[in-house]
């Protein structure tokens, strides 16, 4: 037991000399670039077998694609059921020292804390930095930061969907501001109690995370072992007095996001707005497929009279991990797989919403008009989502914990009709409190 | 002679009879001891071992001493639940083992029509996995498309809201008995099937009710059983993990990621990084257990020899 | 007056039927099959009419035999794979756990060798520690092994039923005479074939018990398979149903509660089944299993 004891210990801090070499060797890599892109190209000609954990419904038609297009190399999938389950798979394996795929998919909220982990690979020595044009830029900003962690996969701007039928029976203007939603919500659930503006128990770090992005508040602040946790910015105070007054009258759902319930009030329109992130159309037509043709996308309400702006939720990458015996060969499947226009299209197709600015802006993209959505090109409103996103958020290095306590502290307040604020403040002092036992230094 | 008599016979002379081998018993016990060191006391010791550390993101691993202990005692995350699991063991376990008990008396009682059925049919929920049935009851519970929203449209008013905060412990109650009712059930049943027929005669010779002979004859014999079947649902209430993990989806605001010490120390292990005080957790907890289970045995013992 | 031996267990059924106690009972069937029959009723609904009917009344096309074949051909039919491994985890495992219990049980009740009450304390004071914590550990000590995602990851933790272990040692003691040992030793037979030609007939019926409890607990394993298995094609049923489960969930999810429900009733059949096949051993073994010396 000693032993192990020490080898972790050796293990740590062999990470950490890694981790301090790495940023040593930093940005200077352009001349190693080019040999690295080359290197790439010649294991994916060589060939070799790597395994690939996701989630995505559409990754089993890529890889095959992906083996079509290149027979020497063997991909083998696993499906990895979700972000959380995936997280733990990959951290025990992480923390074993073995067992961890070549390449995994990982949402940019969680990049952050598996960079810290030393886990995954840098691959700006692949020549990865000369793909950054194919990307939005909020997009790129997630897995850029001290290095190249992974390409971006989707990415999720959010926007307003609403039930167009709702709304015409009950005579809602759709909202422009915050606060012409606050009033639709009296209006709406006044009129019939078994409708609300929109579901919300509090339970979703996630979404809160980028509720309070929206708003252009920016609590989560990090350089190196230096945190800042501030949810009571000039952004986070507008969002609490705003959505605050959403909790305090009781005018959101408490069913939680994609439970049964959930997709059955989707679809009957008794939950009348989504603030969501750009994947939703999917899930709507495949888990509230009743509802098709009653709902619409608008962009997010404004706070005020500002500019639009909005925030991301959620959206993944895919990242090759530092166990990876064939480092050259994963990078190249990543590269096929997030840049290629074949697997890119075959993502879209499964209702995945992409991040290259080519696809997004292509016509064929822009002109498509769901019969979900009535017809309504929604890609249009979706894309000018996507380049109003605020800069200059980032997550916690430990954003999937925070999320997994965010409902501690948040449910109960949802529940009692409380302060907004107060619940956040309670997130806060947890946030503090595990960022000082995790040895950071952390500022509120 | 009587069978009686020639068992008390024959109970003498093993008594005083020793058997010869010593050692050969361990090895009978080794297979079983081998796979136990392994998967169970290996990770035991290693836990304790944890329990002793910390490992910070930034940092790594550091010996820490009793410094866990010291937090765990006076973290209200844990003490909160600790309490919780032992009202609902105070609670629950007594509510299912009568309920067992009942079932299991009325099923051994002779005056019941197709007992064989009953005895089948109180059982099968526990052939369900417990992820399966907290499916089931989710649905049942479920105030908006579920039978109990149904029963509420019903009667008019809410009357049954499982999923609160006041109701979301007996929710998890009633699961939990629903699940273990007929396995208990079966252990009491079984136990009373050992009673010798002669003392049934004798009681109806001396004209005894049927109240009469469950007092006497019946509940005496199932003091071990019953004493048994509480030791290890105290362990299972005091391990309350799956049924409140997989309820949480359903019960969004209600159920923390600390609700039961199990769940704390799950949710600190692999979401929160800090294996070494969840370490530290399932020692405390594993401790509390043995002790009260030690204190309920050691209790049954003694009502056994008076 | 006839004596009937303790031994010979049907009592004659003298009294008359209490209507109270039927009662009483069928209120306890209700409440343990209700649950169940909305399990078969949603097994014979659409994903679509699941979603949008009253959970115990049949509505909208009668799916079931749809439900069925898509739940065995999804994916390839990756829930038959995990039903047969599922068979291999409960075959090798329980069998091995019931093997390993009536062993050591047998070695406690009749042999004298100091030490037995430290080894039981210490047993259960093992098994007091909640597993949660535990997993970890056992987690990095098998990857160390080289056992993580095997199936041995799954089948040597579930090889240890403590509980079995003390059921054997009880009716191990009882149902066993010494004396057929000492007259098996005195023939010269070696204590390993003693055990298995003779103690292991006469402790049959407490075998088959603990083998009924260990074929529920190994089918029904959820919580270290989870964490030692990364590769869906080891899943048990249940892990590989929560798989199913968490589709519904996330960006980009496509539900499948219907097949989630049907391959919920199709794993709880094979129990079932068991179940009633080995009714009668378990009173007698338990039975005498609780009688005290």
């Amino acid at each position: 037991m000693k032993r192990r004891i020490t080898r972790s210990v050796a293990a740590t801090i062999a990470v950490l000399v890694g981790l301090g070499l790495a940023a040593c060797s930093g940005t200077g890599t352009s001349g190693s670039g080019d040999t690295g892109s080359q290197a790439v190209d010649a294991a994916l000609k060589k060939g070799g077998e790597i395994t690939f954990w996701s989630w995505s419904p559409s990754a089993k038609t890529q890889v095959a694609a992906f083996e079509k297009a290149y027979p020497k190399v063997k991909v083998d999938f696993v499906n990895s059921g979700g972000a959380n389950d995936s997280n733990i798979k990959l951290q025990n394996a992480l923390s074993a020292g073995k067992g961890a795929p070549d390449v995994v998919q990982m949402e940019y909220q969680s990049v952050p804390q598996f960079v810290l982990a030393g886990g995954l690979l840098d691959l700006t020595k692949y020549g990865f930095g000369d793909l950054k044009h194919l990307y939005t830029a909020s997009s790129w900003a997630n897995i850029s930061q001290n290095g190249i962690w992974g390409l971006p996969q989707d990415t999720g701007p959010m926007a307003l969907f609403y039930n167009k039928a709702t709304f015409d029976k009950f005579g809602l203007q759709v909202p422009k501001t915050w606060d012409e939603y606050i009033d639709a919500a009296r209006k709406l659930h006044a009129a019939d109690p078994s409708y609300y503006i929109t579901n919300d128990p509090g339970t979703d770090g996630g979404l809160g995370s980028a509720m309070l992005w929206q708003a252009g508040s920016k609590p989560f602040q990090s350089k190196g072992d230096t945190v800042t946790v501030n949810l009571q910015d000039e952004g986070a105070q507008r969002y609490a007095t705003s959505w605050g007054t959403l909790v305090s009258e009781g005018l959101l759902d408490n069913i939680g996001g994609w439970s049964d319930q959930w997709f059955a009030n989707l679809a009957n329109g008794k939950i009348a707005t989504l603030p969501a992130g750009a994947w939703m159309p999917g899930v709507l037509e495949s888990g509230a497929a009743a509802g098709s043709g009653n709902w619409r996308v608008a962009p997010m309400p404004t706070y005020g009279d500002g500019p639009a702006a909005t925030a991301e939720n959620g959206g993944s990458t895919e990242a090759v991990t530092k166990q990876s015996k064939n480092p050259a060969l994963a990078a190249g499947f990543l590269k096929w797989l997030n840049s290629s226009d074949e697997s890119v299209g075959i993502f879209v197709k499964s209702g995945g919403f992409p991040s290259t600015t080519a696809t997004l802006q292509s016509s064929e993209f822009l002109n498509d008009k769901p019969a979900y959505f009535g017809g309504q090109e929604i890609n249009k409103v979706l894309l000018q989502a996507a380049k109003s996103v605020l800069p200059g958020w980032q997550y916690l290095p430990w954003q999937p914990y925070a999320n997994s306590v965010y409902g501690d502290a948040l449910g109960p307040v949802y529940a009692s009709h409380g302060d907004l604020s107060k619940g956040l403040a309670a997130w806060q002092s947890a946030n503090v409190t595990y960022g000082k036992q995790q040895g950071f230094t952390v500022k509120q | 002679m009587s069978s009686i008599a020639l068992r008390a016979d024959t109970r003498e002379r093993t008594a005083t009879r020793r058997p010869r081998r010593r050692w050969t018993g361990l090895w009978f016990l080794v297979p079983f001891l081998a796979v136990f060191v392994v998967t169970i006391l290996a990770p035991v010791v290693y836990a304790v071992g944890l329990s002793l550390f910390r490992n910070r993101l930034v940092g790594g691993d550091s010996f820490v001493g009793f410094d866990n202990y010291i937090q765990a005692f006076s973290d209200p995350k844990f003490l909160e639940g600790l309490l919780r699991v032992c009202v609902f063991l105070f609670i629950q376990v007594p509510i299912m083992l009568v309920l067992a008990l009942i079932a299991a008396l009325a099923i051994d009682s002779r005056r019941l029509a197709g007992a064989a059925f009953y005895r089948v049919a109180v059982f099968v929920p526990y052939a369900v996995p417990g992820v399966v049935a907290v499916l089931m009851w989710s649905f049942l519970y479920s105030d908006r498309y579920g039978l109990a929203g149904n029963l509420n449209d019903f009667l008019g008013f809410d009357f049954l809201k499982p999923f609160t905060t006041e109701w979301i412990l007996p929710s998890i109650g009633n699961i939990v008995t629903w699940e273990f009712v007929g396995y208990n059930m079966l252990i009491f049943y079984a136990a009373l099937r050992t009673v010798p027929e002669e003392l049934y005669e004798a009681a109806a010779i001396d004209g005894a009710g049927p109240l009469r002979v469950v007092w006497s004859i019946k509940l005496p014999a199932l003091r071990g059983a019953i004493v048994i079947a509480t030791i290890f649902s105290i362990i299972g209430s005091f391990q309350l993990f799956n049924e409140p993990n997989i309820l949480a989806g359903s019960a969004p605001g209600v159920i923390t990621t600390y609700f039961t010490p199990n769940m704390y120390a799950y949710n600190l292990s692999f979401v929160g990084q800090q294996a070494n005080y969840a370490a530290t957790l399932a020692i405390i907890m594993g401790v509390v257990t043995a002790v009260i289970a030690y204190i309920v045995q050691a209790r049954g013992a003694r009502q056994e020899v008076r | 007056m006839m004596r009937t031996p303790s031994s010979v267990r049907p009592r004659p059924n003298r009294q008359r039927r209490s209507v109270i106690l039927t009662v009483v009972m069928v209120v306890f069937v209700i409440y343990s099959l209700l649950p169940l029959a909305w399990l078969v009723v949603s097994s014979t609904k659409t994903q679509k009419s699941l979603l949008s009917s009253f959970g115990l009344a049949f509505s909208g096309p009668f799916a079931f035999f749809d439900n069925v074949q898509q739940t065995l051909t999804h994916d390839n039919g990756i829930f038959l794979q995990w039903f047969g491994n599922t068979l291999v985890y409960v075959v090798v495992g329980a069998g091995g756990a019931t093997l390993l219990a009536a062993l050591g049980g047998y070695g406690l009740a009749k042999f004298s060798f100091p030490g037995k009450r430290i080894v039981f304390a210490v047993i259960l004071g093992a098994i007091a520690i909640p597993g949660t914590a535990l997993a970890v550990p056992t987690f990095l000590m098998f990857s160390q092994l080289g056992l993580t995602n095997t199936m041995w990851a799954v089948i040597i933790p579930s090889l240890v039923s403590p509980f079995g272990l003390y059921l054997i040692w009880v009716y191990a003691s009882e149902a066993v005479p010494t004396e057929l040992l000492e007259a098996a030793r005195m023939d010269g037979a070696g204590e390993i074939r003693t055990f298995f030609t003779i103690s292991l007939r006469l402790l049959a019926p407490g075998v088959a018990t603990v083998g009924l409890f260990a074929i529920v607990a190994t089918w029904n394993n959820y919580f270290l398979p989870l964490i030692m298995l990364s590769n869906p094609d080891l899943y048990p049923l249940t892990i590989g149903l929560q798989l199913w489960n968490s589709q519904g969930a996330g960006i980009g999810a496509q539900p499948i509660f219907n097949l989630v429900i049907t391959g919920a009733l199709l794993t709880i059949l094979p129990i079932l089944l068991a179940f009633l096949l080995m009714q009668r051993y378990w009173q007698s073994g338990l039975s005498a299993g609780s009688v005290k010396q």
